[in-house]
């Protein structure tokens, strides 16, 4: 297993490269820039349902991905095949593609030298992850709720990148991830636990077979409860749904500048207690230490003390906004922006079962499912409640309830005066979009809206 | 390339496979995006590689490699394949067997008039531009997009059986919108549905659809949203146009009817199913009217093909019949263990994703009936297009969604616009209310580009005929 990036660098500076040599070629008078990005992929998945694993997958892909500008004209092109004659045909298609357009007015030039700290997010441990490690913690997993239905996956990917620029910026990186997600379940009910990490060693089946068999047990007796507004103590896969949402079309700079994004720079738009960042440096934290564009990604304080105090950038916003790039440039950013990818909301005092005591007749709920945005400034939206739903009466959980639907705008619900209490059980949970992108707390909110239950 | 499917197969059984298959997958996309009049994006992107299956006793092994440029590669990537599936042992099921299917040695290519790829970029530029340009000059719109998507997959199957198919798969699309920002929302119209649609064949569709010549009404139309009236809440009659009745169908039907689902495969993350296989055949899933059929041969359908990704011939099935529930969609393991006959509902997302069960043209055949008809004879409801949102539960019970536009009817007329409606359900109940549906004449084959299912996700493409359908007291105008 290969364990650095040198090929990749490699392959990079021979792209931009080759670059030079078919523009010059077609192209001889043009000013031709590329921003160059090698990809390798490495990723095992194991996935179990019915209790025993029947999905196992091996996967390695090298991408190459080429953004390239003749006189300002700009075109994107990637490919998996990467043996000389192909890429030179994928570079001839993207001049000749270029030739073609109107002048791009957004485009900031190829990146130019930046540092690009290690981001240290590589266990090389974790790159070498074999099928029969991860099956040994599905094991573990199935064999703690032995009465159960167990489901999930176990996972673990290396990701090595080398970038390139024509302008002569370079960096080079590597990042693990290893997830272990699952279920348990009774005929009627379901509890889940979600454990991502940079090393596939911190995954632990189980103890999270544990816990999601003691949600599942604990819901398999349940009552419907009329749909209004309760106050919730919420999960950390839950409060990641939430910030995931916020992170994907508010805390962007391109929907902001289009004034679809609710944030209101310098306003109090979250209670006193929230704050969140896009924290690449959280020692936690999964993934790459620079973005799509090359450049380093930054710790952008996005809320403080409630106030909102910023959005993250990649080049073309940044060069519209006339400021700096954050780090947050994803693949197809042109069109969709930037991206928080390590958001972070910072913990509490609380733990779990005080946020629960402190509550008089609420709801605590594990985990939202499906959830989906009605409208993005508001940022109102709707969802279920999932794998463990409880009535929380005088401070103690009183029983199961059935699954819920709220639609809520996740804006208000953490609104002044709506959060009560951040926990400390801050943890990288899991928003429904991208593994290992938010690390969060539970939390306790004030009546939180609730429209409907799965049984009508 | 069908030799390093087969090299794949051969390393897959001598490893101790005992059944293989392999695709080399290469697939070529095009996505061209405008916003505002200005050229924003030219994506191009090509995905080659070659992806194995193996089973050894109750798990499937799956391994993938870009690498089909040396030789080796494909034999090392067969062998993982089945060592993949050996490590699966350590938690041991049921074996699985697979349901017989027709071996096949075939070839098939997409119907389509006009390759997308040979157009000149500057014409398909030129439509994106120029519909941009159209919306962004009607007074109170902010961010004006198009696109234009396109996909050209070669597919060569190899399986252990003896299948050696080749498929040459075209799929075009296209979609506009216009964003109003008022003063606390914003209000957004698109066509010809949201995300863009999507369909098999040529450019042809893209001249078909007109963007440019849609752009002024759907701009207009996205202005006149921020001073409408709010939708009304209450139980109501509810009129959904194709396209929204499409994904209804998608989210409703067409992921409940999966096997896989059913049989607990996808239960952590896509969910179960409020379907149980003792009630096919005798379940009552909605109205006499619904008649749903799954059907892979479909002109234009985004799921319409000639083989799946595990060598069974593409077919229709029925799903719905008379409002009872007698069909799903399956593969060749998911149907043995069900004691069905296969449904050729298998596809992978690209080389590198393993196969799973994915929706055909999911569709319901059309009543025969008229949109205008349908309205003339409503006391009072809502008329709903354009999904703006989509949500329901795990088990596919509890839905809800948005749409971008709404028209409140009384006695028979659309008498205003209203913005921001939603409508909430049951699925059988709500299935159940259906008493009206147009004919084949507003029957379109709409297309899903970005259904995720699996974990973590693959995207599909998927397809849903419809005409637009009347629902009789519904909860429609959910509010906080």
């Amino acid at each position: 297993m290969d364990t650095d990036t040198t090929a990749l660098e490699r392959l990079a500076d021979d792209v931009v490269t080759l670059v030079a040599e078919r523009g010059a070629a077609a192209a001889p008078h043009a000013e031709v820039e590329a921003n160059v990005g090698v990809v390798r992929n490495r990723h095992g998945l194991t996935r179990f349902a019915n209790s025993f694993v029947h999905q196992h997958v091996g996967e390695d892909t090298v991408t190459v991905s080429i953004t390239l500008a003749v006189d300002g004209r700009t075109t994107t092109t990637s490919t998996t095949s990467t043996d000389r004659p192909s890429l030179s045909e994928a570079i001839d298609a993207a001049i000749a593609s270029a030739g073609q357009q109107p002048v791009d007015p957004h485009w900031p030039g190829a990146t130019p030298p930046t540092d690009v700290p290690a981001s240290a997010h590589f266990d090389p441990d974790t790159a070498a992850g074999e099928p029969t490690g991860r099956a040994e913690r599905v094991r573990a997993f199935v064999d703690a709720g032995p009465e159960l239905d167990a489901a999930g996956y176990v996972d673990t990917e290396a990701t090595w990148a080398a970038f390139a620029s024509t302008a002569e910026h370079r960096a080079a990186d590597a990042s693990t991830r290893a997830t272990l997600d699952g279920i348990h379940q009774t005929a009627r009910s379901a509890g889940s636990a979600h454990q991502t990490s940079i090393r596939s060693s911190d995954l632990d089946g189980a103890t999270a077979g544990a816990l999601a068999a003691e949600l599942a047990r604990d819901s398999a007796e349940f009552e419907d409860v009329e749909p209004g507004a309760f106050d919730v103590v919420l999960g950390p896969e839950a409060v990641a749904a939430m910030l995931t949402f916020l992170g994907v079309y508010g805390f962007n700079a391109k929907t902001h500048l289009e004034g679809g994004s609710f944030a209101e720079l310098g306003e109090a738009q979250f209670d006193p207690s929230v704050t969140i960042l896009d924290d690449p440096e959280d020692p936690r934290a999964v993934g790459l230490g620079f973005d799509a564009e090359g450049s380093p990604r930054r710790r952008v304080a996005l809320v403080e003390g409630g106030v909102t105090r910023a959005v993250v950038h990649d080049r073309r916003t940044a060069k519209r906004a006339d400021t700096v790039s954050t780090g947050g440039a994803i693949p197809g950013g042109e069109t969709f922006g930037a991206v928080p990818l390590n958001v972070r909301m910072l913990g509490g005092q609380a733990s779990p079962q005080d946020l629960v005591a402190s509550v008089e007749r609420g709801l605590l709920i594990t985990s939202f499912h499906y959830v989906r945005v009605l409208e993005p400034k508001t940022q109102l939206a709707t969802g279920l409640t999932r794998n463990g739903t409880f009535r929380i009466e005088d401070g103690k959980v009183a029983g199961a309830v059935g699954n819920l639907r709220f639609t809520e705008s996740f804006l208000d619900a953490l609104g002044s005066g709506r959060v009560l209490g951040v926990g400390n059980d801050d943890r990288l949970a899991d928003g429904g979009l991208v593994t290992g992108m938010v690390t969060c707390p539970s939390l306790r909110l004030r009546s939180f809206t609730f429209t409907g239950g799965a049984g009508g | 390339m069908f030799d390093p499917a087969t090299r794949a197969v051969e390393a897959a059984l001598a490893a101790g496979a005992t059944y293989a298959d392999a695709r080399v997958v290469i697939r070529r996309h095009e996505r061209l995006s405008a916003q505002n009049g200005e050229l924003q994006s030219v994506r191009n992107s090509l995905d080659a590689g070659l992806g194995v299956r193996a089973l050894v006793g109750s798990s499937w092994g799956f391994a993938a490699s870009s690498d089909l440029g040396d030789e080796a590669a494909a034999g090392r990537t067969g062998a993982e394949a089945t060592a993949t599936a050996k490590a699966s042992a350590l938690v041991p099921g049921r074996g699985i067997q697979l349901a017989d299917v027709t071996v096949a040695e075939d070839s098939y290519e997409t119907p389509h008039l006009e390759d997308p790829f040979s157009v000149p970029l500057d014409e398909k530029v030129g439509v994106i531009v120029g519909a941009t340009q159209t919306m962004a000059g009607v007074e109170g719109i902010r961010v004006a997009s198009a696109q234009l998507m396109f996909w050209d997959t070669d597919k060569w199957f190899v399986s252990s059986q003896g299948h050696r198919i080749h498929q040459h798969l075209v799929e075009s699309g296209c979609g506009m919108d216009a964003t109003a920002l008022g003063e606390h929302e914003t209000q957004r119209r698109s066509y010809p549905q949201s995300f863009g649609h999507v369909e098999t064949g040529g450019y042809e569709m893209v001249r078909r659809f007109d963007l440019p010549g849609n752009a002024q009404h759907v701009a207009e139309e996205a202005v006149q949203l921020l001073s409408a009236e709010p939708c009304p809440s209450g139980e109501l009659d509810l009129i959904l146009e194709s396209s929204q009745l499409a994904l209804q169908i998608h989210e409703s039907v067409g992921h409940a009817i999966e096997l896989d689902r059913i049989l607990g495969w996808e239960a952590a993350f896509a969910g179960t199913s409020f379907l149980e296989l003792d009630q096919l055949g005798s379940l009552r899933y909605g109205s006499e009217l619904m008649n749903i059929t799954a059907d892979a041969t479909i002109p234009r359908g985004l799921s319409t093909f000639g083989y799946d990704d595990e060598g069974t011939p593409a077919q229709a099935v029925d799903i719905v019949r008379g409002g009872t529930w007698v069909g799903v969609l399956s593969g060749r393991d998911s149907a043995h263990l069900a004691g069905l006959p296969p449904g050729g509902m298998v596809r992978g997302d690209g080389f590198n994703r393993m196969p799973m069960v994915r929706m055909t043209n999911v569709g319901l055949e059309p009543g025969d009936s008229s949109l205008e008809e349908i309205v003339s004879e409503t006391k009072h409801g809502v008329v709903m297009a354009t999904n703006r949102s989509w949500s329901i539960d795990d088990r596919r019970l509890n839905f809800q969604f948005g749409c971008e536009i709404g028209w409140e009817v009384r006695d028979g007329k659309r008498v205003r616009m209203v913005r921001n409606p939603t409508y909430t359900g049951i699925t059988p109940r709500f299935w159940a209310s259906l008493d009206m549906l147009a004919g084949e004449g507003e029957w379109h084959p709409w297309g899903v580009p970005n259904c995720g299912k699996g974990q973590p996700t693959q995207v599909g493409h998927t397809g849903h005929p419809a005409s637009p359908g009347r629902f009789r007291n519904v909860r429609i105008g959910v509010t906080t």
